[in-house]
């Protein structure tokens, strides 16, 4: 249960950036991304929005498109077909924004490592065409629900 | 030059921009609350509503290649302004009394606005998604305008042909059986004008992916929010001046009853929110024109009936 985030140091216009950042800290939409997970992070992601965890408490809420998102929750180890789509979805949500790695497969491919249609972890991917993106890892199989909301919350400190 | 000024204040400060936009949120973080509470959850805390739209301002905004740019950046604005002008106009009829013959159909033009620059804002962005949204969005309006404008003449009817909202807010038809049945849909009328959910189809997330705006982002949204919250005043408002008797702005009872008569037509659109499905758009139009359509042509015949025989709960 623990999650670490990594954050490129980023230079020009931070002070004029702070009541931004403030304010994505305390609203916080999440959209799902599926890159061939197994549907076991799916379910557990489901659980935050359930009554006994209950994200919305925090401002956050599962929005339906990736324009809206504020940050994006992908599971899987990403597939060759999957790939595209991911780059795509990141390309389309407007910055500032957060990737968060879920699970196992997630943070680097998992159990999935050797099979031939598996093309990298997450955040390779994102990597290719942002190389300052900030990508947080919840690792896990699935992670509990405690642990991504210690990810979340650990991710937008740093921010 | 004075009377400029203080027209500019009426519009941008108290009854109009900032009054209505802060009620808006205010009421916007009360539906959550209330849908939370019904679900047995928590629900965010009370600046929410706040902190969602400064977010949405400081994000960057995207636009599809292939969008017809003008109206897409256009069209919040002109939903934003129709509500301002709405709720502006309410507002000043029950503060200074500055009503004027015929303003109820005004009311009703202005109330169409929103969803017109919704339908054009998501034609316009070149989404798929979006177009499933809009064309449902198209049929939803053609749906409910029918049965809204035959509520208001019932209401007509009841106050002897009056077409002044100042004078039929002094009257309560919702206290006799045609007035009731024309309250009840104008509800649902309201209901499916504001996007709540069992009319939420054209917005439906599940399905398409938040359908009429799903191509929106930054501050083009958090226009679209504010214009949703602004409407979450503006049109239980309406309700309760032409079918509740008003807003009392005396201080003192009056103005509890006025609050107490907002928030029950606020709570009672949050419920049928919270304990109804989706429906198909084929269900809501059959809903629409056949149940509230006949519902409201026998409220238009005993209104008439009572009208003419002097028969004031009929």
């Amino acid at each position: 249960m623990s999650a670490t985030a990594k954050r490129e140091p980023r230079q020009t216009g931070r002070e004029f950036m702070s009541w931004k950042i403030w304010s994505l800290k305390k609203s916080v939409w999440v959209f799902h991304v599926n890159t061939g997970a197994c549907n076991n992070c799916d379910i557990e992601i489901v659980n935050l929005l359930t009554p006994k965890f209950d994200i919305e408490r925090f401002g956050m809420k599962l929005v339906g498109s990736p324009r809206h998102a504020d940050a994006l929750l992908v599971t899987g180890g990403v597939t060759a077909q999957a790939a595209p789509r991911l780059r795509e979805v990141y390309r389309q949500t407007p910055k500032p924004c957060v990737v968060f790695a879920i699970g196992a497969c997630g943070c680097g491919t998992g159990i999935f490592r050797s099979g031939y249609h598996i093309v990298g972890p997450v955040d390779k991917i994102i990597r290719e065409i942002d190389p300052n993106a900030i990508i947080a890892y919840v690792p896990g199989c699935p992670p509990k629900p405690e642990a991504m909301i210690s990810g979340v919350v650990k991710a937008l400190s740093v921010l | 030059m004075i009377e400029a000024l203080q027209n500019l204040f009426w519009i941008l400060i108290f009854p109009g921009f900032v009054f209505t936009v802060a009620l808006g949120l205010f009421a916007s973080w009360i539906v959550r609350k209330v849908s939370a509470l019904v679900q047995w959850r928590v629900g965010p805390p009370l600046f929410q509503p706040l902190y969602d739209i400064m977010k949405l301002m400081g994000k960057e905004i995207l636009i599809p290649q292939d969008a017809q740019r003008t109206v897409f950046l256009a069209v919040p604005l002109v939903g934003l302004a129709g509500v301002l002008l709405l709720s502006t106009m309410l507002w000043r009829i029950t503060i200074a009394q500055t009503a004027f013959v015929g303003d109820i159909i005004v009311a009703i033009y202005l109330m169409v606005l929103p969803s017109l620059a919704l339908i054009l804002g998501s034609s316009a962005s070149a989404s798929p998604h979006a177009a499933v949204g809009t064309s449902r969005e198209m049929k939803l309006v053609m749906g409910y305008e029918l049965p809204l404008v035959l509520a208001f003449i019932v209401v007509i009817i009841k106050t002897g042909g009056q077409l002044n909202l100042a004078e039929i807010a002094g009257y309560t038809p919702a206290l006799s059986i045609s007035g009731m049945l024309a309250f009840l849909t104008a509800l649902l009328c309201v209901q499916a004008k504001l996007g709540f959910v069992p009319f939420d189809i054209a917005e439906s997330e599940t399905e398409v992916a938040s359908g009429i705006i799903i191509e929106y982002s930054g501050a083009l949204l958090a226009a679209w929010k504010l214009m949703h919250a602004m409407m979450l005043v503006a049109l239980p408002m309406f309700l309760v001046m032409v079918f509740l008797g008003g807003f009392g702005t005396t201080l003192g009872w009056p103005l509890v009853a006025g609050i107490g008569k907002y928030v029950l037509v606020l709570v009672l659109l949050i419920l049928i929110k919270n304990t109804n499905p989706r429906v198909r758009i084929d269900q809501a139009m059959k809903f629409f024109w056949f149940y509230c359509g006949i519902a409201l042509v026998v409220a238009v015949i005993l209104a008439s009936i009572g009208n003419y025989y002097g028969i004031s709960w009929l």
